[in-house]
C-alpha cells in the first residue's frame, strides 16, 4: 500500500453543519486509479465526506471545514480555489439520477461545453466516447435525441456517469449510485465501476457491505463522524483489526 | 335519540346547502357562457375578420383592426414583462430566497399581482402619456406588462423551488457556473411552470379593459403604428355595448366571444400542458 | 504528485484544467448575471413606489384644493370645479360590501364542498370551473350584465325583493323605489360572482391543511361531516378563511369594467335604496378620466385613483397578515 499515490489526503480534516461537527480529525489518504468504498452506519459522516472532495458543500453557507484536503498535493480548501475548474477534475454521480431536462445528447454535451470548446465532430466522438465508456451507447445510439428522461432508472443512472466521466476527470465521486435501483441494474454499474478505474481514480458511498467487498479495493469504515478503520478491502472483511469494525461488517449492528 | 336525529338533521340541511352554493356558483358559470356563444355564433361572419370598425348608423362593418391591435398589444405586453417577470423569479428562487431586498420583492409583487389594474393605468397614463403628450399603443402594453410582471414572477418563482436540489448539485458537480445552472438546468427543468404562468398572464391581460382607456385608448382604422393610439378589443366591446346601435351591439357580443372563447382556450391548454409537462 | 503533472492518458487535452485550478477566476458573466436579476428585482419595488409617488404628484393640485373636503363632501361638479368624493366612495364600499355578504356564504359552501362532499373523481373538474369564473375577462361580466342580466334582474328579482325584504322595517328602505336592473344592488351582485371563485380557491386551500389524522379521529368520536368541519377543520384554518375574504374584498374594490356596466354611473344620490344607481371610485374614473379637461378635474380624479389604490393596499396587507398568521400557527401546532 505504502507503494502507491495518494491522489486525495485528508490531513486533520474537520467538518461541521452549523455548529454541529460532523466529522472529526480524518486523516486519510486515497490512492490514484483505485476503488475507495466508505462504508458505515447512516450519519456516520461517508456521504458528507464524500461531498468535501468536490466542495458541494460550498453551495450552503452555514457548511464549513477545516484541516487539509490535498488533490494532487494542493490544498483545495483555499478560498483561492477555482470550483469550476476542481469540478472539472473531480465528477460526482447521485443516489438518486439526475438526468438534466434535455436530450441524452445534450446531457453528456452539457458538462463538457462548460470546460472544452469542441467542434461538432468532436463532441460527437466525446459523447459517443462516454456513452461506450458506460455501457450505454448500444441502448441509446438510435435515440440520442430523445430526453434524457425517458430513459429507464438504470439507464438515466450510467448516462449521468457517461456525463460525469465525458467532461475526463480524474476522480469520479459515487454517492450511493445504486441505491435507487433494482439489482440488475445494479450489477451492470458495478460492472462499470469496474471498467472505470482504470481511468479514474473513484470513491463511492455504499449502504450494501457487499457492495463495497465486491467492487472496492480499499474500504474506510466510519462511525459517529469518526474514521475507524481504513485500509484494503480484503483484509477489512476478512480481518478487521478493530471490534467495531467486525461488528458491523458482520451485522451486528447497523 | 332525539338529539341523534336533530344533528342528523342539522348536517343534511348543511350539506344541501353547500351542493346549493356549488350550483349556484355553476349557474352563473353556464349562464354566462350560454349568452356569450349564443350571441356571439349570431353576430359571427368572415366580416369580422376582414372589416374595420364601423361607426354609429353604419351598417355591416367589422373587427379586424381591433383584433390586429390587440394582438399586437397583448403580444408586446406579453413579450415585455415576461423576461422581467422570469429574472425576479430567478432571483427570488436562486438568489435573494431570505436576503431583505428578497423578502419586500416578494411581498410588494403579492400586492401589485392583486393591485386594481386600473390604478395601473393611471400610473402608465401620468408617466408616460402625460410625459410625452400622447396616447400611444406602448403606453398600453407598458401598461399591459407591468400587469404581467408579478403573475410571471410569482409562478417561475414557485416552479423554481419545485425542482430538486438533487439537479442543482448534480449541475454544480460538473463545474457550471451560477448562471449556467439556473438557465440551463434549474430553469429547463421549471420550463412547463414557467410557460404556464406566461400563458395564464396572456389570458389575463388579453381582456383587460380599464388599464387600456388612458393609454392605448382607440382607433377607428387600420394601424399597426404603436405608437399612436391603437384600436383594442376591450375598448370596441366598451363603447359598441354601451351603445344603442344594433349593428354596433352586434359586433360587441362578436368581440366578446372571441375574447372569451381566446381566454378560456388559454386557461384550458395551460393547465392541460401544465399536467402533461409534469405526469412525465 | 505536483498540480501540473500529468501521468494518464486521459489528461491529455486538458492540460489548461490544472494550471487554473489554483486560480480562482472571478467569473465576471456570474456576477453580471447576479446584478441583472437583483437590479430586476429592485424594479419591482420602484414600480410600487412609482406608482404612488406619481399618483401624489398628480394629485397634488386636488389634494391642495380641497383637503379633508374631498372625503366629506357629495358636490362632484366638474363645470363649477368643485369635488367632493361621497358618493363615489358610497358607491365602493357598498357594492364591495353587498359583494362580500353574498360571496361568503356561498364561497364557504362551495369549499366545503370541493373539499369534503364531492366525489373525489369530481372534484377537480368542479374546481376548474370555479376558477374558469374568475378567468372570464370583466368586460364580458359587464355587457352580460348590463344587456342579459340587468333586464331579468328587474323584472323577477327586483320587484319581489321589494314584496318581501322591502317590507321590514329599518332594512326596508334599502330594498324600495323603481326597479331599473341598474345600480348598487346589481353592481354589488355581479362583483359578488366575480369574487366567490377568489375567496372559493383560499378556502379550499386552507380547509385542505387541516391534518387528515384530526379529522380523522373527530369522525372516529361519531361526528356529522358537518360537525367535523364546523368544529375542527374551521377553527385550524380560521385565520385563512379571514385572508381569503379580505383578499376578496381587494378584488372587490378595484373591479372596474363590470361595475362600471351596471351602476348607472350618476354621481347623485338622493336616497338610501340600493336600487338606485349611484357611481364607484373604479367606474367615475373608467367613465369620466379620458374626457376630463386637464387640471383640477383629471388631478381629482388621480386623488380618487390614490385613494382606491392606499385603500387596497391595506386591504391586501391585511390579508397577508391573516394568511401568514395561518402558516405560522400550523408550524406551532402539528
Amino acid at each position: 500500500m505504502s507503494n502507491l499515490v495518494s491522489q486525495i489526503e485528508f490531513k486533520n480534516f474537520n467538518f461541521y453543519y452549523g455548529k454541529y461537527h460532523a466529522l472529526k480529525g480524518i486523516n486519510l489518504g486515497l490512492s490514484k486509479n483505485k476503488v475507495t468504498a466508505f462504508i458505515g452506519p447512516s450519519g456516520c459522516g461517508k456521504s458528507t465526506l464524500l461531498r468535501t472532495i468536490n466542495r458541494m458543500y460550498d453551495l450552503y453557507p452555514e457548511q464549513r471545514a477545516e484541516g487539509e484536503l490535498l488533490l494532487d498535493g494542493h490544498n483545495i480548501l483555499g478560498r483561492d480555489i477555482d470550483l469550476s475548474v476542481l469540478r472539472a477534475k473531480v465528477g460526482m454521480v447521485f443516489q438518486k439520477p439526475t438526468p438534466f431536462p434535455m436530450s441524452i445528447y445534450d446531457n453528456i454535451a452539457f458538462g463538457v461545453r462548460l470546460h472544452e470548446s469542441l467542434s461538432k465532430a468532436e463532441m460527437d466522438e466525446r459523447v459517443e466516447w462516454a456513452l461506450r465508456k458506460s455501457a450505454l451507447w448500444d441502448e441509446v445510439k438510435d435515440k440520442l435525441y430523445k430526453s434524457g428522461m425517458s430513459l429507464s432508472g438504470g439507464q438515466q443512472q450510467r448516462l449521468c456517469i457517461a456525463r460525469g466521466v465525458a467532461v475526463k476527470p480524474e476522480v469520479l465521486l459515487l454517492d450511493e449510485p445504486t441505491s435507487a435501483l433494482d439489482p440488475i441494474s445494479t450489477m451492470r454499474i458495478e460492472e462499470l465501476i469496474d471498467e472505470l478505474k482504470n481511468d479514474f481514480t473513484i470513491v463511492i458511498v455504499t449502504h450494501n457491505m457487499q457492495q463495497a467487498a465486491r467492487i472496492s479495493d480499499f474500504t474506510a469504515y466510519m462511525y459517529l463522524g469518526e474514521l475507524i478503520e481504513f485500509g484494503e478491502t480484503d483484509r477489512i472483511f476478512v480481518k478487521p483489526s478493530k471490534k467495531q469494525t467486525e461488528d458491523y461488517i458482520t451485522g451486528r449492528f447497523g | 335519540m332525539q338529539l341523534h336525529s336533530k344533528r342528523k338533521l342539522v348536517n343534511k340541511i348543511a350539506l344541501s346547502l353547500s351542493l346549493g352554493a356549488m350550483l349556484f356558483g355553476l349557474f352563473w358559470l353556464a349562464w354566462i357562457l350560454f349568452t356569450v356563444l349564443e350571441s356571439g355564433i349570431l353576430a359571427f361572419s368572415v366580416d369580422l375578420f376582414t372589416q374595420m370598425t364601423p361607426t354609429v348608423g353604419v351598417q355591416g362593418g367589422g373587427l379586424a383592426n381591433a383584433i390586429a391591435g390587440s394582438g399586437l398589444l397583448v403580444a408586446a405586453g406579453a413579450l415585455i414583462g415576461s423576461p422581467l417577470g422570469i429574472l425576479v423569479g430567478i432571483y427570488l428562487a436562486e438568489y435573494g430566497q431570505s436576503t431583505l431586498l428578497g423578502k419586500l420583492t416578494r411581498y410588494v409583487n403579492d400586492l401589485l399581482l392583486s393591485a386594481p389594474s386600473i390604478v395601473i393605468g393611471l400610473f402608465v397614463y401620468a408617466v408616460v402619456v402625460a410625459k410625452t403628450g400622447q396616447f400611444s399603443g406602448w403606453a398600453g402594453a407598458l401598461a399591459l406588462a407591468l400587469i404581467v410582471i408579478p403573475v410571471v414572477v410569482r409562478t417561475t418563482e414557485s416552479m423554481l423551488l419545485l425542482v430538486p436540489n438533487s439537479l442543482r448539485e448534480a449541475a454544480y458537480a460538473l463545474g457550471a457556473p451560477k448562471r449556467t445552472v439556473i438557465l440551463w438546468v434549474t430553469l429547463r427543468a421549471a420550463k412547463a411552470g414557467v410557460v404556464t404562468g406566461i400563458l395564464l398572464s396572456v389570458a389575463r391581460i388579453a381582456g383587460e379593459t380599464a388599464p387600456l382607456l388612458f393609454t392605448a385608448l382607440s382607433n377607428q382604422f387600420w394601424s399597426l403604428d404603436m405608437s399612436h393610439p391603437i384600436a383594442n378589443l376591450p375598448k370596441v366591446i366598451y363603447e359598441f355595448a354601451m351603445n344603442g346601435d344594433p349593428n354596433l351591439q352586434r359586433l360587441a357580443w362578436a368581440g366578446v366571444l372571441l375574447i372569451t372563447l381566446g381566454v378560456l382556450a388559454l386557461n384550458i391548454v395551460a393547465r392541460v400542458f401544465f399536467r402533461q409537462q409534469h405526469s412525465n | 504528485m505536483g498540480v501540473g503533472e500529468l501521468n494518464s492518458p486521459l489528461q491529455k487535452g486538458i492540460t489548461s484544467k490544472d494550471e487554473k485550478l489554483g486560480r480562482a477566476r472571478h467569473d465576471v458573466l456570474d456576477i453580471v448575471f447576479a446584478w441583472l436579476t437583483r437590479s430586476v428585482a429592485f424594479l419591482v419595488l420602484v414600480i410600487l413606489a412609482g406608482i404612488l409617488v406619481s399618483l401624489c404628484v398628480a394629485a397634488w393640485p386636488s389634494i391642495k384644493e380641497f383637503g379633508l373636503n374631498f372625503l366629506i363632501t357629495t358636490e362632484w361638479n366638474p363645470p363649477m370645479q368643485k369635488f367632493g368624493a361621497v358618493v363615489p366612495i358610497y358607491g365602493t364600499l357598498v357594492t364591495s360590501a353587498i359583494a362580500l355578504f353574498i360571496a361568503v356564504p356561498v364561497s364557504f359552501g362551495i369549499a366545503l364542498f370541493l373539499t369534503e362532499l364531492a366525489p373525489v373523481w369530481m372534484r377537480r373538474p368542479l374546481g376548474v370551473a370555479i376558477e374558469l369564473l374568475a378567468a372570464i375577462p370583466s368586460i364580458v361580466y359587464g355587457m352580460w350584465g348590463l344587456l342579459v342580466f340587468a333586464p331579468i334582474f328587474a323584472d323577477k328579482v327586483q320587484p319581489a325583493l321589494t314584496a318581501t325584504l322591502g317590507k321590514l322595517p329599518l332594512i326596508g328602505a334599502l330594498f324600495q323605489g323603481p326597479a331599473m336592473g341598474i345600480g348598487l344592488l346589481s353592481a354589488g351582485v355581479i362583483l359578488a360572482i366575480m369574487i366567490i371563485p377568489f375567496i372559493a380557491s383560499v378556502m379550499r386551500d386552507v380547509f385542505a391543511v387541516t391534518p387528515v389524522m384530526v379529522k380523522e379521529s373527530a369522525y372516529g368520536l361519531g361526528c356529522t361531516t358537518w360537525e367535523v368541519v364546523w368544529n375542527v377543520v374551521l377553527p385550524h384554518s380560521k385565520a385563512g378563511v379571514v385572508g381569503g375574504v379580505i383578499l376578496g374584498l381587494g378584488r372587490a374594490l378595484g373591479e372596474t369594467m363590470a361595475i362600471t356596466f351596471v351602476i348607472g354611473n350618476t354621481n347623485f344620490l338622493s336616497s338610501a335604496s340600493l336600487y338606485m344607481p349611484g357611481n364607484s371610485i373604479t367606474s367615475a374614473l373608467a367613465n369620466e378620466f379620458g374626457e376630463a379637461s386637464p387640471g383640477l378635474h383629471t388631478s381629482a380624479l388621480m386623488e380618487l385613483g390614490l385613494l382606491l389604490f392606499v385603500i387596497t393596499l391595506i386591504v391586501l396587507m391585511l390579508s397577508k397578515l391573516f394568511l401568514a398568521r395561518l402558516a405560522k400557527g400550523e408550524g406551532t401546532k402539528s
